[in-house]
């Protein structure tokens, strides 16, 4: 075959299954979005759900949704970047270094209704945060926390060594260098790791039913004290996430529309998802622009 | 062969002895670098000019298995001895490689970035120093205007140069260059070796070179490496017309190396 002939029919291939991906893609989203985009309305959006009568909401769900992933972002960047920052720069390579490594790796492969049995063993029940926000929290830090390690690790290492170099000549600390010439660098693949990590709180139930709970208190959405019971902000009350409510109708809803509800809220946890992913790469495209003082990213 | 001077100089090397793990890549090396000279160190490849140029800084520090043996003097101050303040060694000696590699950052942040860091505050103060800095590397007209642009979007000779102006920013006594030319094209060697030249006036510099040409026009000294030994070191004019060595005159000419 001439290699022309053979660097056609390659060609494609190629073109043929990522156009294949993106259809399937695009059918997937599409399914979703029609079956549940008419029954989206304000009113579904902001009102709580119905046990029995039609007409329920996913107010609260989505708020959970969204208080939970920045919960875990709270708990999960600090600690995600600490560590791959010392895996990367300050870990002499050596058997301790390579442990941590495969520790990292197994707790990333763990199904996640194990996190979710072993949280409600461990947080839930044993240091007694019950069922509640900070749980789920937690629990999901459990699988998040090797992503965002391995990738801010992974992200240090791909700047050139050169930047350490320079930063060393000039007389600055390891640590100086660390924050402000490498961090800078490693930004939009952080920011990529975080994205993914989110992606998962958004779409992860198992894990939650077990240590967030499958109910919301009434919320007072008028109360923001993060002390009072009913307060949207207090993170020790149960709160229902929109996959885990997804899944609670889908399995045992009473109401006669729990199927349109279960594909509106489908569609807003898509749409929630896609949104997200959008406003960060734009924030993470900002800050990477201010620090670096490039026109694009890369 | 000439090495130690008979004065101390106030900066130079005694018996500088660079190891990695077991194997030594420089071999009691003594040099002296007398002020408002340019000292070029030539040699093949892996002859341990590089290692020898970074142990000046103390940069082989950061490479793990790495030792050092021997003494390096600074104004009558061992700078190799345990309990060294490296980083403020470092301040007083900048370092330019082969390959350019400015910070990510704008033209104005690369230069300001040391400067801030040791504690200069205060925004005239910092755009007198970006200015002064990036005048004495023959930079200021060139990029004058778009100072806040990324130092990325530089051509390599001019990222080269902002690299000399960066290593000034800190007002170092010494400067060492590693092949700070060999990836630039003629009318950019051109600037950097005129600004060597001009640069002399106020400190000292150490540069390693692949060119002879190039170290015959620039430098006043020439040390020529051989295995991690020095071979010879002399006047640049005397080891590039009549060296004593004959391995000297052969890598000159170009007959070996
Ligand atoms: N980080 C390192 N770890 C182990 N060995 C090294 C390291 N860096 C250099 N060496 C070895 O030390 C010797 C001297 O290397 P060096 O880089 O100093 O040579 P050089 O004279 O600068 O060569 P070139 O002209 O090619 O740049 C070589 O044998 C090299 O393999
Ligand atoms: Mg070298």
């Amino acid at each position: 075959m001439k290699p022309k002939t053979a660097d056609k029919i390659a060609t494609t291939f190629i073109v043929f299954f990522a156009l294949l991906i993106v259809a399937i893609l695009i059918g997937l989203l599409g399914y979703i979005l029609v079956r549940g985009l008419n029954h989206i309305s304000w009113d579904f959006l902001t009102s709580a759900p119905q046990k029995i009568r039609a007409g329920g909401g996913v107010g609260p769900q989505l708020f959970n949704s969204l208080y939970l992933l920045v919960l875990t972002l709270l708990i999960t960047v600090p600690l995600g970047l600490g560590a791959g920052i010392f895996m990367a720069e300050y870990a002499r390579p050596g058997k301790l270094t390579n442990f941590i490594r495969l520790i990292v790796e197994v707790l990333s492969s763990f199904p996640s209704i194990i996190v979710g049995l072993f949280g409600l063993l461990l947080i839930v029940n044993y240091f007694e945060l019950g069922f509640s926000l900070i749980s789920g929290a937690i629990a999901l830090t459990f699988f998040n926390l090797p992503l965002m390690v391995r990738i801010t690790e992974q992200a240090f290492r791909t700047v050139p060594k050169a930047q350490k170099e320079a930063g060393f000549a000039l007389g600055l600390s390891k640590w100086k260098i660390v924050t402000s010439v490498l961090l800078p660098v490693a930004l939009p693949t952080i920011i990529t790791g975080t994205i993914l990590s989110a992606g998962r709180v958004f779409g992860e139930a198992a894990a939650l039913m077990f240590t967030a709970g499958m109910s919301s208190p009434r919320l007072n959405f008028s109360d923001w004290n993060p002390l009072h019971a009913n307060s949207p902000l207090n993170p020790f009350r149960p709160a229902e996430t929109l996959a885990v409510h997804i899944w609670k109708i889908n399995s045992e809803g009473l109401a006669p529309d729990a199927i349109q509800i279960a594909a509106g809220a489908s569609a807003v946890l898509v749409i929630t998802v896609l949104l997200f992913n959008l406003l960060a790469r734009y924030f993470g495209r900002l800050i990477y622009r201010k620090l670096t003082a490039s026109k694009r990213i890369n | 062969m000439g090495t130690a001077a008979a004065v101390r100089e106030s900066f130079q090397t005694e018996n500088l002895s660079i190891f990695y793990g077991t194997y030594e890549a420089v071999k009691g090396i003594s040099l002296p670098f007398a002020q408002n000279t340019v000292t070029a160190l030539i040699g093949p490849s892996g002859c341990g000019k590089s290692t020898f140029l970074r142990s000046l800084n103390r940069m082989n520090d950061d490479i793990s298995g790495s030792t050092t043996k021997g003494s390096i003097w600074i104004d009558g101050v061992d700078i190799n001895a345990q309990g060294t303040d490296v980083i403020k060694l470092r301040q007083k000696i900048g370092m330019v490689w082969q390959k350019p590699n400015p910070f990510y950052k704008s033209i104005y942040d690369n230069i300001a970035f040391g400067p801030k860091y040791h504690g200069i505050k205060g925004k005239a103060a910092l755009d007198e120093i970006v200015e002064s800095s990036l005048r004495r590397a023959a930079l200021w007209d060139e990029v004058k205007d778009r100072l806040k642009d990324s130092a990325l979007a530089l051509s390599g000779g001019q990222q080269q140069r902002l690299c000399i102006a960066r290593a000034l920013s800190v007002n170092p006594q010494i400067l060492l260059l590693d092949e700070p030319a060999s990836a630039l094209d003629p009318v950019s060697t051109g600037k950097v070796e005129e600004l060597i030249k001009e640069l002399k006036e106020e400190l000292r510099i150490v540069i390693v070179t692949h060119n002879m040409q190039q170290a015959a026009r620039i430098s006043d000294y020439t040390a020529y490496f051989y295995l991690g030994s020095l071979v010879e070191y002399d006047k640049t004019e005397k080891v590039f017309s009549n060296p004593e060595n004959q391995m000297t005159q052969e890598y000159i000419m170009g007959r070996f190396g």
